[in-house]
This record gives structure tokens, sequence and C-alpha cells, in this order.
């Protein structure tokens, strides 16, 4: 008899046929309705009709009948409340049943029927079942208590079942005392301060007693509890970890990792010159090995792990580089993390072999897995210096096998290899330029764009090459586009004499033919210090570059030790911590590695070294709703050294000039914000800590936001600056700032939120029509009332009104009329803002007196309350202040 | 923990789904199938995420298992807790196929509600769950009150793997050492990886609760003894081990029946066994393998259209023994038009759906030496890309253990019962296999 041809009922009156044999006088016939009725659900049919039928059948002495009843209920009984009501009875009635197994099942059924009325009647029999004679029952009970926490938290607390668990944990049943364990560990994780589980060295006692006799599950569960415990001393934690270093020789690869979690966590607490520090480091590599030697998908597991121990804890596995190397039929994904790990193991006296086998693994066919390996090569090029000329051949050798993407792949990571060893092996750029015509991707012929410009000098026909690329310039990715000018920019400053054309080519394509607004404002740039001061251009364009630094994808110190703690689990799989996979309160609280315990530390939540200790506290944000609401009170960190600006890309530059070391404050994360063209730039500068920035929250004035994501895909490191820019609308939420052009933004990444603000120029609120018609202004300027005008001097402004009238056009505010009254110029000016409102204004320049006076007026169809006079005039000194240069 | 358990078949039909957690919504069933089984792509990880949903799969044959959380649970955790289901229902049903899945449903729901709880796993023995599961199991409503507390105590207990009682006429076991030789070879003879991974698997056929002892021929555990002068040689001798020359043994793990702090301690292995067949140890080694062949490739190219292939096969080990099973796979390029070879020994073809020549050989006596040479010809292409010359692989079955590793005793006491160590009928066969067997050309 198979259980197949349930599944393939006649579809007619189906869940009608189905009732009548639920009804049926033989049991037999019952019991073979409900498994109909099972296979039915499944599939996914809906059979809650038949509800009432089902829970007829639960009166019934045979066990088995009664497990497909008690499957179907858990199904269903939440979409039926007021029906699962009726099973209750029988519940409580099976929970006082003399055989333990039934006894164990209805308790277990009814922790997982989410009812709230079934909840209060699960209560009485549950208390009982915590104290049953029966370690079966009682197991299963301690589990029922995670369940009902998870649906009524606060009953569980009210009745008392937490203490009834953590009597479980001295339990003289080890499976008792794990599945304890399990449900503690749980609950406290949403009652992050509670000191529920009270790890104790009684209690821990009892738990390495339990660990020595449970099921290799009840041993995950109480390592992975053991794992958050910390040892009062240094003694203690040895004596932990000798009686844990045995589950590294278990079976189950999760007991393993479970156990090097707590091993690794808790050599931070040994002295590192003592005997036992040595032996336990030593310990450790074999199991990790044999992982290796399990199934592919624990594999994978084990690799993502041993990829966080090698960064944390190098010496382990440095002897075991072999056993890293690629098998031909290892799963793709087992491929990638191994190649991975076999970068950092890299050594001199690896490397050789290492090499080998890399040149090996860039003959394979899964093109992802080729390129990596490739772009291994070259860091071990810039990893290992003796290994570099090595590496540099390897590589021309897999040039010459013409293969394309690994031309491409082996040429960008060259390009790496010359940031690292300037000037020592130009002797190659004659074979890279032979394969200038195959390259196809961005990031190739970016790369051999910025060789043959870094080079030129010793490239007899760079500039053809470079022409080459001209030809289709509007084709090119932006990436390819901005490295050409610069290419071209550098070849002219070095051969200045026959590369004029070229550069005067490629300067009118990128700011004219061009309306990418990053291109442009590059190529003016270039353009201005060019024509301006050739000398300084050369020192700006042709600056020594620093070097590329040797470990390019580290996992941030204080993340890679909060990793670390979660050895084993998702967040080692991900590299993430938790928070930012789980939802809801599970997570959020974070573990740190425990310090040595000097002097202070009182066994409660240890507090990791280094800055983010003086991060982690400051910052609580207060809740979702007034997120914003004290922006700026919140001094972040210690005032950090801003890194020098000078050198910064062209990018980001305020045409108006001078503008920009004013918006910079001292602030762990420094914005300047400057404006061409509706375009803001934002510059970022992460003084301390590296991060991934997640969302990005503007608040100004004005409804600024930005439009999309912020494009920062890699983590940054530490004092690493990045430009960004970012399209911008003013179409977000408005906020009365003071002063009127303070942007507040936050921005949130894996460590926290971050809150500081800035000044953005606020010409960059002007629209292109807010230039208003001579009648409408004469009229509007008259039935300004005298409370909404203003008079102000500017003060040291050498331009006459002329100059003045254009340089102010530029910024959009137009000169409506102008006359001359008593030898000084009168310019009667208006401009509009994103928001509609329109500010008119008089300017009156008296020649020879640098002081100016404005006097300043605003329409009257809009509020003038929410503008204080300061602010109004602040635009004007702005664009003038500007005009002094 | 666990938040449900899903089974596929290939089309990503749902076979079997258990919900455990409320936070998994019913959605996330066709999630899986949507993003993993009918991905276009293929599969890049065994662990999904899925909109905050992790998923963790399995495939067996056409069967996809897969588990889903949205906790941060323990990862190897999940993978072991599959692992350990795949073996429970194979153990109750043979193979995992659909049409198996589909005849035990109710017995897989009901080992999935025994099992998991809450997403926990529990007791995941086969011993130890047949007394209690009802599907073709016993039916407890026949046990009497002692039968059923010596379940749950069972289930429970610190001997979860074995019940009380067990009565055999002729107490007998097995021992049997299976070891898969790995080799990663260079076309120039150099070994660049070799390692054995080797299986002690056991047989128990034992009357009660009898304690065992494990020997072996471990280096630590000699050189102790060696240095101690007590050499135990009435043990050495009694399973027919030779015992003089030790081997180094870089990692070992064992089943949950023996206890790990007595081997951390003393270096000893003494169990109280499971029931029938059970893997007793797992055992990794690197130093000193005997490596049972040797693979010489020549693989030359004439012109751009024709190829020339050469592989002898050196065996390397006693010549009274026999190596069985014998297969050497020469991988041919994909435009391959025609092959012709020649061998001296055995029965050699051209698999064009394999892209492969694939010899084999019966059996090979040790010191031995075979050739095979091969004519390939090509269709000439434009693919610029070279052929990437995948290894040469072997197969083979060896009755020896190419690590050196001999059992020196395996003990039995049962004071309850009335049966000693040399009642004891035991058994001992070594095997050694080709895991990974590469010589690359």
């Amino acid at each position: 008899m198979t259980d197949s041809k349930y599944f393939t009922t006649n579809k007619k009156g189906e869940i009608f046929e189905l009732k009548a044999e639920l009804n049926n006088e033989k049991k037999e016939k019952r019991k073979e309705a409900v498994k109909k009725v099972i296979a039915a659900m499944t599939v996914g049919k809906d059979v809650s009709s038949l509800f009432p039928d089902v829970v007829n059948c639960m009166q019934t002495d045979n066990l088995e009948l009664k497990k497909l009843v008690y499957l179907y209920l858990m199904n269903y009984a939440k979409s039926q409340p007021d029906m699962a009501i009726m099973a209750v009875n029988s519940f409580v009635k099976d929970c006082e049943d003399p055989n333990p197994l039934i006894r164990a099942l209805a308790v277990r059924t009814m922790g997982c029927i989410r009812v709230d009325k079934i909840t209060e009647y699960l209560c009485e029999p549950l208390r009982k079942c915590l104290k049953d004679e029966d370690p079966y029952v009682r197991k299963t009970a301690a589990v029922c208590v995670a369940k009902l926490h998870d649906i009524n938290a606060q009953m569980v607390e009210d009745q008392g079942f937490l203490d009834s668990l953590r009597d479980l944990i001295a339990d003289s049943n080890p499976m008792v005392v794990a599945n304890a364990v399990a449900a503690l560990s749980e609950i406290s994780e949403s009652h992050p301060n509670s000191n529920l589980l009270d790890l104790n060295p009684q209690n821990i006692n009892k738990l390495l007693t339990a660990l020595n006799e449970c099921t290799e599950w009840g041993q995950i569960f109480i390592l992975d509890c053991l794992s958050n415990y910390n040892p009062k001393d240094e003694r203690e934690a040895q004596s932990i970890c000798e009686r844990v270093t045995p589950r590294l020789s278990h079976a189950n690869s999760a007991v393993v990792l479970s156990a090097v979690k707590v091993l690794m966590k808790f050599l931070e607490l040994l002295p590192k010159d003592s005997d036992y520090y040595g032996t336990l480091l030593k310990k450790l590599s074999p199991p990790l090995v044999t992982l290796l030697s399990g199934e592919p998908e624990v594999q994978y597991v084990a690799l993502r792990n041993i990829n966080l121990i090698v960064q944390k804890r190098p010496e382990i596995l440095k002897q075991e580089i072999k056993v890293f190397f690629v098998k031909y039929n290892d799963p793709i994904y087992v491929k990638l993390e191994k190649l991975d790990i076999m970068i950092r193991l890299a050594s001199q006296a690896n490397i050789a072999q290492v090499l080998a086998e890399l040149k090996e693994y860039a003959t394979e066919v899964d093109v992802d897995f080729v390129r990596k390996a490739v772009r291994a090569i070259g860091r071990c090029a810039i990893k290992v210096e003796q290994s570099a000329e090595r590496c540099v051949s390897t590589l021309l050798d897999l040039i010459q096998t013409k293969v394309n993407y690994v031309v491409q792949e082996a040429i960008v990571v060259i390009r790496d290899i010359f940031r690292k060893y300037p000037n020592k092996y130009e002797s190659i750029i004659a074979t890279l330029c032979e394969n200038l015509d195959s390259l196809d991707e961005p990031d190739a012929r970016a790369a051999m764009i910025w060789i043959v410009g870094e080079y030129a000098e010793r490239i007899d026909n760079a500039d053809e090459l470079l022409e080459s690329f001209l030809e289709g310039f509007h084709d090119e990715s932006t990436q390819v586009q901005l490295t050409l000018l610069t290419a071209i920019v550098k070849l002219f400053l070095k051969k200045p004499s026959e590369t004029q054309e070229l550069v005067q080519q490629v300067l009118s394509l990128a700011t004219q033919d061009s309306d990418n607004p990053d291109l442009r404002d590059r190529g003016y740039i270039y353009w201005r210090l060019l024509s301006t001061d050739p000398v300084t251009a050369k020192e700006v364009v042709l600056s020594e570059k620093p070097l590329i630094s040797e470990e390019t994808d580290l996992i941030e110190p204080t993340l890679l030790d909060e990793l670390i703690c979660h050895i084993g689990s998702l967040a080692s799989v991900y590299h993430k911590p938790p928070n930012a996979f789980v939802e809801g309160s599970h997570g959020i609280h974070r573990k740190h590695l425990p310090i040595q315990h000097g002097s202070i530390d009182t066994g409660e939540s240890p507090v990791s070294t280094g800055p983010t200790a003086a991060l982690d506290q400051p910052q609580v944000i207060p809740s979702q709703g007034d997120l914003l609401g004290d922006l700026l009170n919140l001094d972040l960190g210690p005032p950090v050294n801003v890194p020098q600006v000078s050198s910064m890309q062209m990018g980001a530059v305020d045409l108006l000039g001078g503008g920009l070391d004013s918006l910079v404050s001292p602030k762990p994360c420094i914005f300047s914000v400057s404006q061409i063209l509706k375009k803001v730039f934002v510059r970022v500068f992460w003084s301390q800590v590296l991060l991934r920035l997640h969302c990005f929250v503007f608040l100004c004035s004005f409804g600024v936001i930005p439009t999309t994501p912020l494009p920062i895909h890699t983590p940054l490191m530490p004092n690493q600056s990045i430009d960004i820019s970012l399209p911008l609308s003013t179409i977000g939420p408005v906020m009365k700032m003071d002063p009127l052009n303070n942007l507040q933004v936050a921005v949130k990444n894996i460590i926290d939120v971050f809150y500081f603000s800035c000044l953005i120029p606020l010409n960059i609120f002007f629209v292109e029509d807010g230039k208003m018609e001579r009648q409408v202004f004469l009229v509007t300027w008259k039935d300004i009332p005298n409370e909404n005008e203003l008079q102000y001097q500017i003060k040291e402004c050498h331009l006459n009104a002329d100059t003045v009238s254009g340089k102010l056009q530029n910024n959009n505010i137009f000169t409506i009329a102008k006359r001359n009254v008593e030898g000084q110029d009168m310019l009667y000016q208006s401009l509009k803002l994103t928001n509609g409102i329109w500010i008119l204004a008089e300017l009156r320049i008296q020649p020879g007196n640098p002081n100016y006076t404005l006097k300043i007026g605003a329409s009257l169809f809009l509020s003038l309350q929410a503008y204080r006079p300061i602010d109004r005039s602040s635009v004007y000194k702005v664009v003038l202040e500007g005009c002094q240069t | 923990m666990i938040g449900g358990l899903f089974i596929y078949n290939h089309k990503g039909e749902v076979l079997i789904s258990r919900v455990y957690r409320d936070d998994i919504g019913r959605n996330a069933v066709d999630a899986f199938r949507v993003n993993v089984i009918h991905a276009r792509q293929q599969v890049r990880s065994p662990v999904t995420n899925i909109a905050r949903t992790s998923f963790f799969h399995v495939k067996r044959s056409n069967i996809w298992l897969a588990a889903v959380t949205k906790q941060n649970v323990n990862a190897a955790m999940v993978f072991e807790f599959l692992y350990k289901m795949c073996d429970v229902m194979t153990a109750y049903f043979g193979k995992i196929s659909e049409e198996n899945i589909k005849n035990n449903f109710v017995l897989i729901y009901e080992l999935l509600d025994e099992i998991l709880d809450f997403g926990y796993p529990q007791n995941s023995e086969t011993g130890a769950l047949k007394t209690f599961i009802t599907q073709q199991g016993i039916k407890s409503q026949h046990h009497t009150k002692e039968e059923q507390s010596q379940i749950t105590s069972q289930v429970t207990g610190q001997i979860g793997w074995r019940r009380e009682g067990i009565k055999y006429r002729r107490n007998e076991l097995f021992l049997d050492v299976l070891e898969s030789v790995n080799l990663l070879m260079s076309p120039q003879g150099q070994v660049l990886s070799a390692h054995v991974s080797g299986r002690v698997v056991m047989k128990s056929y034992l009357s009660g609760m009898p304690e065992c002892k494990f020997g072996m021929n471990d280096k630590i555990v000699i050189d102790k003894q060696g240095k101690g002068g007590t050499a135990d040689d009435a043990g050495k001798s009694e399973l027919g081990g030779s015992g003089k020359q030790s081997i180094a043994i870089d990692d070992c793990t064992f089943h949950q029946c023996v206890r790990l702090s007595k081997f951390d301690s003393e270096r000893s292995i003494s169990f109280i066994p499971p029931d029938g067949e059970y893997e007793l140890m797992r055992y990794r080694t690197t130093k000193d393998i005997i490596l049972p062949f040797r693979v010489i490739p020549l693989v030359r190219e004439v012109g751009r259209t024709k190829l020339e292939v050469k592989v002898v096969i050196k065996s390397n080990f006693k010549p009274s023994l026999l190596a069985q099973k014998i297969e050497v796979r020469i991988p041919t390029p994909l435009n391959t038009s025609g092959v012709q070879v020649i061998c001296m020994k055995g029965k050699a073809k051209y698999k064009a759906s394999e892209n492969a020549i694939v010899w084999k050989i019966k059996r090979m006596a040790g010191m031995k030496e075979s050739q095979i040479s091969a004519e390939i010809e090509l269709l000439p292409t434009n693919d610029k890309k070279k052929w990437a010359r995948p290894p040469i692989s072997m197969n083979f079955e060896v009755p020896f253990a190419p690590s050196g590793l001999k059992v020196r005793y395996l003990k039995v006491f049962e004071p309850k019962l009335n049966y000693s160590d040399h009642d004891v009928i035991k058994w001992v066969r070594y095997i050694g296999r080709s895991g990974i067997y590469e010589t690359r050309c």
C-alpha cells in the first residue's frame, strides 16, 4: 500500500466525498480520509471547510490518526479560530494522558496553534508538563515555552514560565537542558538587556556537563549559548576551552564550527605568550581543514567562515594553503571561495605554488572563475613584492592566449600593478598595446587608456592610440570618457607641441557636445587649468599618486570582530551583521569579542576596543519618528583631521571658486556640496570607519532629495574619500532650516546613522526662468510693502555694473532694468526660487565705491514669514562674494 | 531557527511543505521555486537570500530540499540537518525520489514533526525514531507502560542511539576501513596535493550494552607506548595487523557514541556502539600516502586538427594484490570529430556525449604497467578560446588502505551479559577507492 494514491483523487465533488469518508464509522476509513485531506493540503488545495469533520476524528486512541489530525489543525486553526476552540478539550485531555508520547504530542501541537483563545488554555497543561516526570515531555515543554513567547511574550512572563525554564537548566536529562538553553537563548534575543540566561559559573558548569551527554543538535545549542558567556578571567576561559576542544572531533560540522566560535572568542582572553594559547591555535587548524572534506554545502559554509578566521588569525591556517587548491569538479561556489582564501594565505613561502595553480585556473571554463583567477594573480603581485615579476610574466602569458575576457581582466590588474610598482614594468606596455582592438569592456578600455596616458612619454604613438579612442567618444561609457579626457590632458602636458589639436578636440567634445555633467565639469576644469596656469596644471595633473594598498578587500576590523562572534551562522555566510538581513528585534543586539580583563568589566556585555566604543554610545537613535529631531546635537566621535582637499578630483570644484573650504566642517563625515547645473556633488570623507552606505536622507528648506540611491557599492576604507555625484530634485519634504541654505543629511551605514549638515550655495535654487516681465516687475516692486523690504551693504566688491550683471546672470539672477541716477548705477533684478518664490532686488553701485547697496523685496504671492531677512541677503552675498575673484 | 521545510520535485512542484514558524509566509514556497529552481543561471550558492528570507537547499537526484528561515540561524546546523533528514528518509524508504516521497508523505510529515520542533532539531537517530514513529513502525498503543518510558528515556537519554535489551545468539562485528585517495598531480609527475579521507564503518550485532574499545596504528598512540616501553603486543597481533609502521592522522571525527573527552585526554576510542551499521569515525591523512596508480600523460598537438594522446598507467603496490574497476577518463576537445584508440589491456571507447575517452580495465595486479594511445581528429574551428585541457581522472578500487591505516584491535566488554571479548566474531576489511584522482595534462 502506498500513499501516492492520495494525491490523485477525482476532482468532482472531492470535498463532499471526503466529508462523507471522514464521518465513516470505520476507523480505518477515517484514517484514509484524513490522509487524503492532508495530501490535498500539501498540494495547496483549500480543505479548510472540512475542519469540523476532521476535528471530530481527534477523539481517538489511535496515535497515528491523532498525529494526522494534529497536523491538519496546525495548518488551519489560524484561519478558523472559532472552530479551533472545539479542539481544546481534546488537547487538555491528552496532556493528562498516561502515555508520555501523547502528553508531549499534545503540548507540542498546542504550541503550534497560534490562536489567542487556545493559548489561554495552554498555560495550565504547559505548567504541568514543565514539571512532568518524563524527560521527553519536559524537553517538549521547554520548546513550547519559546513558541508561546513568540505568540504572547507578556503572558509567558506573567505566568512565570521563564523561571520554570531556567530551572530546567539544572535538569538531570541532557536533552531537556539543551532544549531549555535553546528556548532561553531565543527568548533572550528579544530582551537583550534582561539577564535571562543568567550565565554564571555554576550554570556554565551544568552546561558543560550536559555538553558531553546530549545529542549533536543539543551540543550546538549549548555551544552557541556558551559563546555568549564572558568568563571573568583567563583561568575560567582556559578551563572552558579545555572542555570545549574535544568537540572539534565531532562528526557534525555544525558542532565543530560552534566549538570553533567559542574558542575563537575566548582566545581573546588568553595571554598570548602562554603555552596553552599556542596549543589551542594549533588544535584549531586540523578540524577546519577536515570540514572541507564534507558535502559541498557544508564546505561552502566552512569556507565563508574560514575566510573570516584567516583575516582574524592568519597564523592558524598559514601552512594549509594546499587544501584550498581548487578541484576540477568542485561546485562553482566552492571554487570562488577557495580562490579568495588562497589569495589571503599567499605569501612569499608558497607563492610559486599558488601562481602555478592560478595559471591553471585561468584556463578553466567558468567565466567568473577565470576572471577571478586572473584578478587573483594581480593581487598576488601586489601582495608579495618578490613575486611581482613572475606574476607579470604570467599575466603576459595569459594575454598571449588572446581569450577575450582573460586579456581584458589581465589589463585591468596590470594597471593596478603599475600603481603599486611605478616605473618598473613599463617594458610590457608594447605587448599590452597590441591588444588594444580586442578590448570591448569599459573597465579594460579605461585601464588601457590610463596606462597610455600615464606613460605617454614612453609610448611613441600615444597620440595615435588615444586619438583612435576619440573617434567613438560619445559611444563610450562615462568611465572611459573621463579616463580618456584625463589621459589626453596628461599627454598634452608631456608632449605639448604635437598634441595641441588633440587636447582641444577632447575638451570641446567633453564640454560642448556632451550632456554628462561630470564630464563637462572635468572638461571645464582642465580647460581653465590649462588656459590660466599650465605650470600648476602640470603639478596637479601629473602629481605623484599614492601607492595602492596591499590588502584591498579586507573586512573592516569591527565588523570582522562582530562576525567572529557569529561563526557558523548565516551572518558569517553573508559576511553581514545579522541586523542587515533579519527583521524585527531578533539579532539587533550586537555582539562583541571579549576584551582581556585588566580591571573593568563586570560580565555584562563587553565593549569592544577601538573607535567603535566611542562611536557606539552617543548615537542611540530616539525613534523613527523624531529621527531628525535632534539633528546636529549629536556630535559624533572625536574631531578628526580633515584629509587634504587640495588634490581633489576636478568634479567638485565650485565654479565661482573659493567657496568650498568654508563648507567643510570638522565632523567625522564631511560633505561638501557644490552645484553646477542642477547637479550636486557630494564628497564624502570617512575618517575612521569603514562604511557601506545604506541610505541617505536629506532635509532642507527647499525639499532637496536625491533621485537615485547613493551609488556606493563597495565599502570604503578608513580615510578613503570618494566623490559621488547625485542627481537631485526638489520634491522632497520641506523643513525650515536655520540658516535657510542649511542641508541636513543623515547617512545610514552598517555601524549606525550619522547626521551632519552643510550649507548649500543658495544660488542652486535659482531657476532659469527667473526673468520677470518689465511691467510685472514695476508693479510688483511697487506693491512690496515696506516691511518686506530690506537694505544691505555689500562691501569690497570691485566690479562694474556690467560685469556684476553678467556674473549674476550666470547664476540666474536677471537684470530687468538698469538706470543711471546721479552717477550711480541702479540695477533692478529678479530671481525665482525652485519653490516658486520671486525675489526682487535693487542694486546700487557707485563707481569707485566698492560697497554696494542692496535693497531686496520678495514678491507678494508668497508668504514671507518663513524667510528671515538675513537669508535673503545671503543670496546676494554668496553670489557677489564670488564675483570678487 | 528553521522556519519551514519544503521538498520539491525537479519541476518545482511542492511535494512536502511544513512550516514551523509564523514569520514564513505562504509565498516563501513560490519564492524559492521562482528564484532558484526556475532560475536561468546555474545556482551560485547553496544559500539564497530572497527578500530577507534565507533559503538553504540541497539536491538529491532530482529532488530539492529547502529549509527556510528569517533569522540568523546556525547555517552549518541547517545543512547538517538537511543531510540528516536525507539519511533518515533513506533509512525508511530507500532512494529519495519523487515517487518514494509521494508514497510516504504521511510518514515524512510525522518524521518532520518529531525531528524538528519549532525549527529546533531533536533526536534524529533512525534507530531511536523507529521505536515510536507510528507509520510502518511499532504501533505505540501496544506498548506497556514500561516500554513507553523506555522509549522516552532512550530518545532523550545519554545513549540515544541504542536501545536496551538487544540480544543476539551469535555476537559478531564487521569493520570496514573505507578510504578514498585523492590526488592532484602536475603533468610532470609532481604531487600538487594528495590526501586520504577515510571512514571506519562498523556493523555490530552485539547483545546488551557492550563497551567497545578501538585501536589503530595511530602514530601518537604508538609513540607514546614506545616511550613508556609498554607496547601492547597482545592487541597488536589480534586482528592480523602487522602494526609495525604507524601513521600520522591529521584529523579525525567520530560518531556521537564515541566519548570525545576521553579521546582528547588519552587518545583512546571508547564507545557503546549503535546496533547495526553506522560510521564510527572519519579521518584524514596527508603524509606517506601510497598512491596506487601513477598516470603519465603525453598530449601532443599535431597541427590544428589533430591531437596525439598517450597515457601510461603504472600500478604501485604489492604484486600479489589486485586492483579492480579501473577506469581512466581522458578528456577530448569539444570539436573532436573522430578518435582512434589502441590499448594494450582492457577496453577503450570514445564517448562523444561525455567528451572523453573511457578506458576500462577489469583487474590489474601490482607493479604492472599498461598503456593507451589515441589519435584525436579535430574539426577546424575559428573559436579563439583555447581548449581548457581538463585533467585526466581515474577510478579504481584496491584491497588495502592507501593511508597505511591498520586496525590493531577492537575489544568488546559486556560485564552484565555472559560473553567475553573472545566470543565475538570479528571481521576486518580494507577497501581503498579513488576519490578525485587527477593528473593534469
